[in-house]
């Protein structure tokens, strides 16, 4: 498959490329014109967009935008990081923490290697197994469940991370655990729910069509039976974040638009500096996360009717930007830096001390930058009466205790919309390095 | 609980492999096969990004061995299918430039479907493969009627001990003593939960017998173990339940004779097997089979009783054809043992009641774990 989607080079940074030319031409045909109507493509985009359809009846070599936005098109599995991270972010999101409940090291290991295949197919628009729908014939169970044959990839990546519980004496994992690879601490306000917490294993499956997240999840949970279950799950239906400056910036469920200042695949530097595990960072046991990534997820709780019933200045004190345009308040456009200093009309900071752009921006925390790539929620109702409904964070970054954690300490402390949302879930996972074709997920890490 | 499962007078693998019987055999263990026809040249395949060129498009019955070469940019597969797209062979992940070998087993002559699928994804670049003559075919013909004359008499034999147990029981209903029959109730019932894929299949025996309450809701009385298991822990014993016990063991042994005229085959036997264990996690793991006296734990061993013993039954069969499976079948059922036991109390086990959520969570992870392996046994033994 790698094969068939060579990966720039030049673009070293940017692992998730769509591959162009992939053989996929019947799947990625099918629903191309539905999927043209989703939001978040910016105008900029159709050109490229048009493009890489026109790779797809037509195989050509390799396709040179690393951010052309085929929403059906597959993305690269293998590269020197693991897709699902600076990939542009996806529309929808199924997430998944796992228990790892067999004993035997050897089935965990077996089991990466399944699962790295089943997804090595699954991401170019494959059934799990070879002919998994029908193959097996009429007394055999089929390999695959079905419910994406016939859907494009759909730009599904499926990426995977170790929690720390995993590095126990279990598996005689102790002495690979990454220094960085720590339980988060409590934060102020914190109402967390064990069931909606921590995990040894995490999956994050994203896609542009629901149905193609959910069923990566539910294959791979089902080749996990005896060596996994499933602790949690959790489903995005809109993301929240762009990690591309070729994406708009979506909004949250508050309305405003959410991660304008965020890390960008177009940012190699930046990357380098705040996402990526380097060499340097792990000497010891944990020098498998060279290249690899930390991600911290935490399910906020979004007070939605609360919110909803605030006037709209207090809405754009709160954020810290205007709800229409997102410039920082003082500011005119979306992009424009925040202008901490500046005064309003009556004297006191523009944008208010408790505002949530100026406790999270990097200029209020010593440079800290992290990677969001986060999705709305809604889960049914609270059974008072209320929506479930809120935003589960995700963010990527090469140390949570030196970027999560200080800014999260930071905003637990002061930020504003802390009467209008809670945490109550969360989990931090070390995910690997990407793969080449014959390897496996972790396969440094077991080595 | 009384979903029809299994028709075990309808083998309706056979009838489809009847007219092209094939094994495929990669490179993986654990598909060997006992056929010994002779065997064919090698038939080269050369795959490129958008044809699949056969050295020959016809073989004789026997051992047919592919080598397929990918001189194309994209990871290619090749397949070679049966009716239905039923894979007979494949090779996957065959990357550019690599050549990889398949092996399968052609028993009658038909046609076949190859097929070199670029990319993965799609049907394929697909030909009609023709097979002629006919090989020799080797038997395992003893082993499974051994197979299936030991799962007849394990079945008639709780058979036996089902009519023997009920008969005790309903005798201590009858006499009112409402403590004894509470103390039978549990054990009466194992036989039937190991036997419950057989048994099962007589039309309304199995309601009558065992239906829940909401039997009333499909214009039946409710009748038989579980209306006693609610006049025995929830209403007290009614002026009927004399009758009503009367009539279950009528009905018990109706149906103990008619499951010893069952004929299985090893496919029916190995679904029956399977169907027990999602009569557990549909039943016994939620506590919904026996809301009154929770002593679903029974049950639950019951069913898992007759999986083994089926499954035992059809061992030398799934251990000739699949080690692997078989291996992983006796870890799996022994870790759930393990831990089911666990659960006794004495000669007792615990009532669901007193079960934490940990602990059927522990359960239920296992069983997830113990059934997808017996759901690959099926396909092991459908040619038996």
């Amino acid at each position: 498959m790698t094969e068939s989607s060579p990966l720039p080079s030049d673009t070293p940074d940017v692992e998730a490329g769509p591959a162009a030319g992939g053989g996929l031409s019947r799947r990625r045909l099918l629903g191309v014109s539905g999927s043209a109507a989703l939001a978040g493509v910016v105008a900029g985009a159709a050109g490229t967009y048009a493009a890489g359809r026109a790779s797809a009846s037509e195989p050509s070599p390799a396709s040179a935008g690393s951010t052309t936005l085929g929403l059906d098109a597959p993305i690269a599995f293998h590269g020197p990081h693991q897709a699902g991270i600076v990939t542009p972010a996806q529309d929808r999101l199924h997430f998944v923490a796992l228990d790892v409940v067999t004993k035997d090291r050897a089935e965990l290991v077996e089991l990466l290697k399944t699962w790295t295949r089943a997804a090595e197919r699954m991401t170019a628009g494959a059934e799990a197994a070879p002919g998994g729908l029908v193959g097996g014939g009429p007394n055999r169970v089929p390999e695959d469940t079905g419910e994406a044959y016939g859907l494009p990839a759909s730009g599904l990546t499926i990426t995977i991370g170790f929690g720390p519980s995993l590095f126990d004496e279990r598996f005689g994992l102790a002495d690979r655990r990454p220094a960085a690879l720590e339980e988060l601490p409590e934060f102020a306000g914190d109402q967390l729910d064990p069931r909606r917490s921590g995990g040894d294993l995490c999956i994050q499956a994203c896609a542009n069509d629901p149905q193609v997240a959910v069923h990566a999840v539910r294959n791979l949970v089902r080749l996990g039976f005896g060596v996994v279950s499933v602790r949690w799950s959790q489903l995005g239906f809109g993301r929240t974040s762009s990690t591309s400056t070729a994406q708009a910036t979506p909004r949250n469920m508050f309305g405003f638009k959410d991660g304008t200042n965020n890390l960008k695949a177009e940012d190699p530097a930046g990357l380098t500096e705040h996402v990526w595990v380097a060499p340097a960072d792990e000497t010891g046991g944990g020098a498998w996360m060279a290249g690899g990534s930390y991600l911290v997820a935490r399910r906020i709780r979004m007070h939605i009717e609360v919110w909803d019933r605030t006037n709209l200045q207090e809405q754009e004190d709160v954020i810290g930007r205007d709800k229409k345009e997102g410039a920082p308040l003082g500011a005119a456009r979306e992009f424009d830096e925040p202008d901490f200093a500046r005064k309003g009309p009556d004297g006191s900071p523009a944008i208010p001390l408790n505002a949530h752009v100026r406790l999270a921006h990097a200029s209020q925390l010593g440079g800290i930058r992290i990677l969001r790539r986060g999705y709305n929620f809604t889960d049914g109702t609270d059974g008072v009466g209320h929506l479930d409904a809120g935003l589960f964070f995700i963010a990527f970054m090469r140390n949570p205790g030196t970027q999560f954690v200080p800014m999260q300490r930071a905003l637990a402390k002061a930020d504003g919309l802390n009467e209008y949302i809670e945490h109550n879930g969360s989990a931090v996972f070390a995910c690997p390095p990407g793969t080449q074709p014959g390897e496996w997920w972790g396969q440094a890490l077991f080595a | 609980m009384s979903r029809p499962v299994l028709r075990l007078a309808a083998p309706l693998a056979l009838s489809l492999t009847a007219a092209l019987a094939l094994a495929g055999c990669t490179d993986k263990a654990g598909t060997g096969s006992t056929s010994t026809g002779a065997a064919s040249g090698t038939i080269t395949v050369k795959a490129t990004d958008t044809t699949c060129e056969l050295s020959s498009t016809t073989a004789k019955a026997g051992t047919i061995t592919f080598e397929v070469t990918n001189t194309g940019t994209k990871v290619n597969e090749f397949y070679v299918y049966g009716e239905g797209d039923r894979i007979v062979g494949e090779v996957e992940n065959i990357t550019p430039g690599l050549s990889r070998e398949l092996k399968i087993e052609a028993t009658e002559p038909g046609t076949l479907t190859t097929a070199c699928k670029p990319g993965m994804v799609g049907d394929g670049i697909r030909a009609p493969f023709t097979v002629t003559g006919t090989a020799a075919k080797g038997s395992t013909d003893a082993t499974v009627a051994k197979a299936i004359a030991d799962y007849k008499t394990f079945v008639a034999h709780e058979a036996d001990e089902f009519v023997e147990e009920t008969a005790a029981f309903v005798a201590a209903v009858k006499a009112g003593d409402v403590a004894k029959a509470k103390a039978l109730y549990a054990e009466a019932r194992h036989p039937w939960e190991a036997i419950e894929p057989v048994a099962e299949s007589f039309g309304d025996l199995d309601p009558k017998i065992d239906g829940r309450e909401d039997v009333i809701a499909e214009g039946m009385a409710f009748t038989g173990y579980h209306r006693l298991e609610k006049d025995l822990w929830k209403d007290g014993l009614q002026k009927d339940s004399s009758a009503v016990a009367d009539q279950l063991l009528a009905d018990v042994k109706q149906i103990a004779e008619k499951s010893k005229t069952v004929e299985p085959t090893a496919l029916s036997i190995a679904n029956g097997a399977k169907a027990l264990l999602d009569e557990v996690a549909t039943g016994k793991i939620t506590g919904e089979e026996e809301r009154y006296s929770h002593t679903d734990l029974w049950d639950f061993d019951g069913n898992l009783e007759g999986s083994q013993q089926a499954l035992a039954a059809l061992r030398p069969v799934v251990t000739a054809r699949n080690p692997e499976l078989q291996k992983a079948l006796d870890a799996r059922f022994a870790e759930l043992k393990t831990l089911l036991e666990s659960h006794r109390t004495g000669e007792d086990y615990k009532s669901y009641t007193a079960l934490t959520q940990a602990d059927i969570k522990a359960l239920s992870v296992s069983l997830d774990a113990l059934a997808e392996q017996v759901a690959k046994v099926p396909g092991v033994v459908e040619t038996a």
